[in-house]
């Protein structure tokens, strides 16, 4: 099993959900975060007007998946919540060592 | 005549209560879109504040107020308050100072252009929205006002009943906030069904409780005297507020769940329909009026969601439909023992007042609408109506004004 940590800007939020659900991924924790990357966040640009914030608002999606979900996860992701601009956000990848669904007690892929 | 200091009082009292209704449905509104629209929806109404607050002293009262032009629109012998002073004026509210009805009216012109925004929000470039309020004040609040409410005023010697704004404020309004949406367009995700919860409930009733207490002002306000008549404008609309409120909280509750966005859009729509009728109409026909026009607003609203048109806030359902209505009851309810002023409607054995206010409301629909289209046909082609799509991804707030609702590291 692997988590994946993804930052992504905050309208990408529906189109990632649908990939995700065409490829049987439902379940997934989100939470609004303020980040910046390597280009030091700070400069906003949108229209004729600058806007500098420190921190830009995020948010993040924790998905927990199968291994062999991996490269077709990815992709999809990547696909649905790109722009090409400064600020798409990253991917973290991280081995899990086990689950457990505390309704049941199930463990392991069973209790994804 | 003499000034009389009890009329003066209230009417200047009513004036500040109309002015702090803006800032109420600036917030009514700001709930009601996405957090990251907040700031720019409750920015388009203050620039209403500021910008009609002008405009109106300018040219505005005169256009709409001054010596008649052929029952169209009123002479610019008013232009820049010349002549409008601390002595009452010879045709319009004869016991008060003439500066007062005119700050009085001020106000309603403010909130009807901010109404409009309502239909715009999430989407439209503010310095577009600018271009179009003013155009909108100029060719199309000024004249409606002069017809119904000028002296020789065309609507007015027809002899069509518009108490407090019904067909100047809020189908003027509504009308025109329908068709600038269609003309805009719908949201980007709103074809594809993208959630756009309210950003803050709690917010919009609020604004609807300031609504509702500036309504006061505006009703009772508009008998520019402060006995009787205004009296009765009081009470009837609190009795079609609270009835209104009372009927969309059951519907929703019918439906689904008793809903507090529900009641408070319910008291909105309620002080829209009474509004044309409060000074014409016995106080406790405010039920029927309110009842009426929950049912019509809620269905107006489900008809407009079902034709997929995104006139985002619902304006012409509550204000442009609940209006409709209000102007249609006061040609039913209106009665002479209310006030010498007006006119018997259909219940007291008058059925030819309920065409007159027929052809009130369709004059005013046809006008607002056509004008409407042709002005943002106009600013778009000037300077653009809409935002880029990377600034509505982002939000108005940021894109527009580069300030946020919420600070912080994270907010």
């Amino acid at each position: 099993m692997k988590k994946l940590e993804v930052v992504i800007r905050e309208e990408k939020l529906e189109p990632m959900k649908k990939s995700l659900e065409e490829l049987g991924y439902f379940g997934m924790t989100i939470s609004e975060v303020g980040g910046r990357g390597r280009q030091n966040g700070i400069a906003l640009k949108w229209g004729a007007r600058d806007f500098r914030v420190d921190l830009l608002p995020k948010l993040k999606i924790e998905v927990v998946i199968l291994d062999e979900d991996l490269s077709s996860v990815m992709n999809a992701i990547v696909r649905s919540t790109r722009t090409g601009e400064i600020g798409d956000g990253k991917i973290f990848i991280i081995p899990v060592e086990d689950a457990i669904r505390i309704r049941t007690g199930d463990s392991g892929v069973n209790a994804l | 005549m003499p000034i009389n200091y009890a009329d003066t009082a209230w009417v200047l009292a009513s004036a500040a209560m109309v002015l702090i209704m803006t800032p109420g449905l600036a917030f009514f509104y700001g709930g009601l879109v996405r957090r990251k629209n907040f700031l720019s929806t409750i920015m388009m109404s203050f620039a209403c504040l500021g910008l009609i607050g002008v405009l109106w002293v300018v040219y505005g009262y005169s256009l709409a107020f001054g010596p008649d032009k052929a029952g169209i629109i009123g002479g610019l012998d008013y232009f820049g308050l010349i002549g409008v002073g601390q002595a009452p004026s010879p045709v319009y509210a004869t016991t008060i100072p003439h500066l007062a009805f005119m700050v009085f009216q001020a106000m309603f012109a403010v909130i009807t252009v901010a109404l409009i925004t309502g239909a715009v929000v999430e989407r439209i470039k503010f310095s577009a929205l600018v271009l179009f309020s003013v155009i909108w004040f100029t060719v199309v609040y000024a004249p409606i006002a002069h017809w119904v409410w000028g002296s020789g005023g065309w609507l007015a010697k027809l002899g069509t009943l518009d108490f407090a704004g019904g067909t100047v404020v809020h189908i003027a309004a509504g009308v025109s906030a329908l068709s600038l949406a269609l003309l805009l367009g719908p949201r980007k995700g709103f074809k594809e069904k993208e959630p756009m919860e309210p950003g803050n409930i709690p917010l919009v009733a609020l604004g609807a409780g300031i609504l509702w207490f500036g309504w006061f002002g505006f009703n009772a306000g508009s008998a520019l005297t402060s006995g009787r008549l205004a009296s009765n404008a009081f009470v009837a609309t609190n009795i079609s507020a609270a009835s209104a409120a009372l009927s969309w909280m059951l519907l929703s509750w019918v439906y689904r769940r008793p809903s507090l966005l529900g009641v408070a859009t319910g008291a909105v729509v309620g002080l829209v329909a009474i509004t044309p009728a409060a000074g014409f109409v016995q106080p406790i026909m405010g039920i029927p009026i309110g009842v009426g026009a929950t049912l019509v607003c809620y269905y107006s609203m489900l008809l407009r969601a079902k034709m997929g048109v995104d006139e985002s806030l619902d304006v012409w359902a509550c204000h442009g439909m609940g209006g409709t209505w209000g102007a249609l009851a006061t040609g039913i309810f209106s009665t002479v023992a209310v006030n010498a002023a007006g006119r018997n409607g259909l219940i007291y054995g008058n059925p030819g007042q309920v065409l007159i206010q027929l052809v009130g409301i369709a004059a005013v629909w046809a006008f607002a609408f056509g004008m409407t289209w042709v002005i943002g046909k106009f600013v778009n082609t000037v300077i653009g109506l809409r935002v880029s799509s990377a600034e509505e991804s982002v939000g108005l707030d940021i894109s527009q004004h580069g300030e946020r609702a919420y600070g912080g590291p994270v907010r």
